[in-house]
């Protein structure tokens, strides 16, 4: 079976990022780069499936700027066969990723594509789901636990009064949460090992779809912040303080 | 402006989350209608009818429904949308697997995880764990939304809605339901209560998290959190997780005991009222937005505090 794994380059996660002053954006200029954690956890579970003999083929997509091929190579460490990399500098929305990643799907014919569940710089949740919508295929989201049986994919999820076991038929989507597994590091060897594996390359615009934003960003902001407050001594002043402010 | 919010339910009554995503829900236009989907919802269906500010209650009795899959719903609030100006729903694990599906069925964007509403097609929403704000307006016929119901009040009763039935399409057999491993509790809800007691990875055991936090919880009739860190080790399950991908509390009250305070997990809670950090580590990331900070063994300083509180009360 193959499987297609979405993935996007997105400021690493230790990172704090700053917003500009102008209100235009955040800036994201010399900041270091990674792999969106939930992809990484995607890619690390496709690789798993083939190591049990599930997948036979893992193909990894990415939509973004030229340096988006190091995400990719990035991936191509862990042990995918081969990379696509749709090229741009505009990135778009989920809707617009959802319908290219559609294009791709319906080149590849996968029977199963793993994605993480939301990307940490927009935190949209959204690019599975619609793939899965467009395609008219099942999903399965925020996937803590994933087995193949038959023609369908057996998956807990993480929700939110514990735990719920679906079955969803093939093809399907599925979207990772952290607890599915732990991603493994890339050696040295796959490393270099991973710079020649086939890397396709092709232009957004070859896809001839509308991928313009719907949304239109009026400013962003910094969160009002909170500043520190006091540092107590002991329990029997904390409490003494709460029971002041009358919060106990 | 009618607007559509989608119902959780559990049969007997209405989730917390949707009557706080109803208050987001009135501010978008000035018409709200609520979706009840499932089989013997008609008592939901009645409640939902009497809530303040809903002039129209939909409900789709039926099993298809039962344990809100993500493609059956999604269909039926698709068939729907016709007539609507705008699909919401809470920022719930239901909300976020089903409204995508719903926008792209009809060709829109989602607007995700709404905290303000600015104006009909105009929206405040976090990005990066809450480290920046947008403010986003649409340009779609529909707006598909869901609503972080942190920052909104629950709605109460006062309403004298009709309830109409609705149906779906008959849902294709693309997924289907094995089981829930539900975590009951009768503690207050995580993401509603007014006071909530975390803990992290420095309670090192999910024997210590249980014998130091629940005594403290107790006291204060809190509902309990845990840090990523700590629902990663199995010290808590992960109906505790608050922050960037867990849940998203606002408590008067949140007391973080040993919990470093990575920017994920800030993400989840720094809107409390005030909160207490306790944490052996002075230079911890989580005394920089602590209102109150001790400096302390949480080993010893958790038992004292709950002997303080319990003390207090008598």
């Amino acid at each position: 079976m193959k499987i297609i794994v979405p993935i996007k380059r997105v400021v690493d996660p230790s990172i704090r990022i700053s917003v500009k002053a102008d209100g235009s954006g955040v800036d994201t200029s010399n900041l270091k780069m990674s792999i969106n954690p939930f992809d990484e956890v995607a890619v690390e579970e496709a690789l798993r499936l083939r190591e049990v003999g599930t997948a036979s083929e893992i193909v990894v997509v990415s939509i973004g700027p030229a340096k988006a091929e190091e995400t990719l190579r990035h991936a191509l460490a862990m042990g995918p066969d081969r990379a696509l990399h749709i090229e741009t500098d505009e990135m778009p929305e989920p809707l617009g990723i959802a319908k290219l990643l559609r294009a791709v799907i319906a080149d590849e014919a996968p029977d199963l594509v793993i994605l993480g569940k939301q990307a940490i710089d927009d935190d949209s949740n959204q690019t599975g789901q619609m793939l899965a919508a467009l395609l008219g295929w099942g999903q399965a989201t925020f996937a803590s636990k994933l087995g193949i049986e038959g023609g369908n994919a057996v998956v807990t999820r993480e929700v939110d009064g514990g735990l719920q076991t679906i079955r969803v038929g093939l093809p399907a989507i599925v979207t990772t949460d952290l607890r599915l597994n732990t991603p493994r590091y890339a050696s040295l060897p796959n490393i270099m090992k991973a710079r020649k594996k086939p890397l396709d390359k092709r232009p957004l615009a070859a896809f001839g779809l509308d991928t313009r934003p719907r949304l239109t960003v009026l400013k962003t902001e910094a969160p009002v912040t909170r500043t520190a407050g006091v540092k107590l001594a002991s329990v029997t002043e904390l409490v003494e303080r709460l029971g002041r402010a009358g919060i106990i | 402006m009618t607007v559509l919010l989608l119902a959780e339910h559990d049969t007997a009554a209405i989730a917390d989350a949707t009557l706080r995503a109803l208050a987001a829900a009135r501010q978008i236009g000035s018409e709200v209608h609520v979706l009840v989907a499932g089989s013997g919802a008609g008592a939901v269906a009645d409640a939902a009818a009497r809530l303040d500010g809903v002039a129209r209650v939909l409900l789709a009795d039926s099993e298809n429904y039962d344990q809100m899959l993500a493609e059956p719903v999604a269909a039926l609030l698709a068939s729907l949308a016709d007539g609507y100006d705008a699909i919401v729903a809470a920022s719930t694990a239901v909300g976020k697997s089903v409204m995508p599906r719903v926008a792209a069925l009809l060709d829109v964007m989602q607007v995700s995880d709404v905290v303000a509403v600015d104006g009909p097609k105009t929206f405040k929403r976090p990005i990066y764990a809450g480290n920046a704000i947008q403010t986003v307006t649409s340009s779609d016929a529909t707006i598909v939304a869901t609503i972080r119901t942190a920052g909104f009040q629950a709605a109460g009763e006062g309403g004298s809605a009709v309830v109409e039935a609705v149906s779906g399409p008959e849902p294709a057999a693309l997924s289907e339901f094995v089981e829930n491993f539900t975590v009951t509790s009768d503690r207050p809800e995580l993401t509603s209560a007014r006071v909530v007691v975390s803990g992290g990875r420095a309670l090192g055991s999910a024997e210590a998290f249980e014998r130091l936090l629940t005594p403290l919880a107790d006291a204060l009739g809190a509902a309990i959190g845990a840090s990523r860190a700590a629902v990663d080790a199995g010290y808590a399950p992960n109906t505790c997780q608050v922050g960037q991908t867990g849940k998203i509390v606002a408590p008067d009250l949140y007391i973080a005991a040993g919990i470093s305070g990575a920017i994920q997990h800030l993400a989840g809670m720094k809107d409390a009222k005030v909160i207490v950090a306790i944490n052996s580590d002075a230079d911890a990331p989580i005394f920089q937005l602590a209102d109150f900070g001790l400096v302390a063994d949480i080993f010893t300083a958790l038992p004292e505090l709950t002997a303080a509180l319990e003390a207090r009360a008598r």
